[in-house]
């Protein structure tokens, strides 16, 4: 019972509380390069989510056998393995969102959401847990970039996923469009995600040293985790 | 006898100068240019400015009540910020981009950065350039002056400054139907709303300067900058240099806009270095750029260097002796 719990809060948690762009700040060039349109950036979400799931159950597999000093360059090869295989699925089944996302679609390869999740927690945890926790990393990348998408392609381009709105398509209003509009539907999306965690008692996404960082418990700069190390 | 005596900490110098005083003033500056855009542009002219004012009064007034602060109505800060936007307008602008404009000065520009003071940049500046960047089609439809400017068909026509795009190295015989000195003076010529009349924006201008509202400092060093660079790019044809400093927004960016307080610098030399840096902005995006005018583009980029110019010119008390920077903590 106790052990499905805590599975259901690495689902969760991913969705506002550590939400991997909202939260954590992590991913942000795809998050904003990718936004323009809903269809490119719930492509982006997924692609990234397939990858993150994959690269996570693989490296928690692989924690004991890869050695400490070499992990690095392990996960990137385990993860540009799972992009390249992503990428020429795209290519093949998708060829339209392939040409949207761009350069953006290998980059996954150094993604900061997947190394990040690779290093905080798959090298620690079990392969359920990380494929658990990679998924609903994956989810709350996705809905975030859906968000921001939505409001983008509604607000800077008059449509909806490609289906065009009444007066809102006669009069787009191109900033949002443009990388300001990005950066301002990024800030305030962020805004009101940690005014949700907020409430539910989270500390604010803010740098104030490591007690206001989602991912202090797992950080390995985080001086009480070092000790923990050292008398362990 | 105790009652007459108040007793306060310092400072206790006072000044008679409120708020509400200054932008009465700033608004009192600004009638004459509104006058003449009614003028030229007619009663659209009137009904745009309406609606940027009341657009910008009604997001104040709901910001200040949702965020649970004060209201500030009281200081007409807003209402000096809607009639200058809709100054920065073209007058066939559809109203409800106007609207918006209004919104996006006091909700995002001024209110979510704390309100009056707490703004990093112009609030009107940046509406319009948000508008010009989002609307670029409906930004850049500048009518000729005298005509009806509700009518879709009124006939539109370069502004001056897209013209002087054309004089290669200040030559004006090369420029088609260049409107004379006394037109570019009265502002019978394409342009927005309340920058078309030099000569009105002048006055209020000066009447600012009389009431000490703004030093002259910012607007003779942004102005005179520009002069000079104008100048020099025009191979010294002081009839270029004429037209230059009265085409575009510049009498009214240089009076109205940059010698915002809050968006400006405190010190004298800070204000001549922020007054240069607009004027050269300015200056090479008119001959070098691809916009023909840079006047909103060379504000807001000075405003966000402002606190660097603050700190970079800030007076030394006297007898400060600089500390030595203490040695860095070594991390543990």
């Amino acid at each position: 019972m106790a052990e499905k719990k805590k599975l259901g809060k690495e689902l969760t948690k991913g969705l506002i509380a550590e939400n991997p762009v909202l939260r954590l700040v992590l991913g942000t060039c795809p998050t904003l390069a990718t936004t323009t349109s809903v269809e490119s950036a719930v492509g982006m979400g997924l692609a990234a989510s397939v990858v993150l799931v994959c690269s996570n159950v693989v490296i928690s597999a692989l924690r004991k056998v890869i050695p400490d000093k070499v992990r690095i360059p392990a996960y990137i090869v385990i993860i540009a393995s799972f992009v390249t295989i992503v990428q020429m699925a795209v290519k093949a089944f998708l060829p339209a969102l392939d040409e949207q996302l761009g350069v953006y679609l290998p980059l996954i390869v150094v993604n900061c959401i997947i190394l990040g999740r690779a290093e905080a927690f798959a090298n620690k945890n079990p392969v359920l847990a990380s494929a658990v926790d990679g998924l609903g990393m994956g989810i709350g990348f996705t809905a975030a970039l859906f968000i921001m998408g939505a409001a983008r392609e509604i607000l800077g381009a008059g449509s909806f996923y490609g289906i065009s709105i009444p007066f809102l398509a006669e009069n787009p209003m191109l900033v949002f469009i443009l990388p300001p509009g990005g950066f301002f539907v990024y800030g305030i999306t962020m805004a009101v995600a940690n005014r949700i965690a907020e409430s539910k008692g989270k500390p604010r996404a803010e740098l104030r040293g490591c007690e206001g960082c989602p991912m202090a418990q797992n950080c390995a700069l985080n001086k009480d985790n070092k000790k923990e190390e050292a008398s362990a | 006898m105790a009652k007459r005596l108040t007793v306060s900490a310092s400072p206790h110098m006072r000044s008679a100068d409120t708020t509400t005083g200054i932008m009465l003033d700033v608004i009192i500056a600004l009638v004459p240019a509104l006058v003449m855009s009614a003028v030229y542009f007619g009663s659209r002219a009137l009904v745009l400015t309406a609606v940027t004012v009341a657009s910008c009064v009604l997001s104040e007034f709901v910001c200040r009540k949702v965020m649970k602060r004060d209201n500030t109505l009281g200081d007409l800060s807003a209402i000096v910020t809607g009639i200058i936007l809709a100054f920065n307008l073209p007058a066939t602008l559809p109203l409800w981009m106007a609207a918006i404009g209004g919104i996006i000065a006091i909700v995002v520009v001024k209110q979510m950065f704390g309100g009056i003071g707490q703004n990093f940049v112009n609030p009107a500046m940046t509406a319009r350039i948000i508008l010009m960047v989002s609307f670029p089609t409906a930004m850049a439809k500048w009518i000729v002056t005298g005509q009806n400017a509700w009518s879709v068909d009124a006939v539109t026509s370069a502004t001056p400054m897209a013209q002087l795009a054309s004089a290669k190295g200040g030559d004006l015989s090369l420029v088609e139907d260049l409107p004379s000195i006394a037109e570019m003076l009265l502002g019978k010529h394409g342009g927005s709303m309340g920058e078309v009349c030099s000569i009105a924006l002048i006055c209020g201008g000066f009447y600012l300067l009389l009431r000490k509202v703004i030093s002259p400092v910012i607007p003779f060093f942004f102005i005179g900058t520009v002069a000079v660079f104008m100048f020099f790019a025009g191979g010294g044809n002081i009839e270029f240099v004429i037209y230059q400093l009265l085409g575009g927004g510049l009498m009214l960016g240089a009076f109205f806009m940059a010698t915002d307080y809050a968006t400006s610098p405190i010190t004298k030399k800070g204000k001549i270095i922020f007054a240069i840096g607009c004027g050269l902005i300015t200056s090479v995006i008119r001959i070098f750029g691809s916009l023909p005018e840079g006047v909103s583009f060379s504000i807001i980029l000075m405003n966000i260097l402002v606190p660097h110019i603050e700190n970079f010119t800030l007076s030394k008390p006297f007898g400060f002796v600089k500390e030595k920077k203490a040695k860095k903590e070594v991390k543990a």
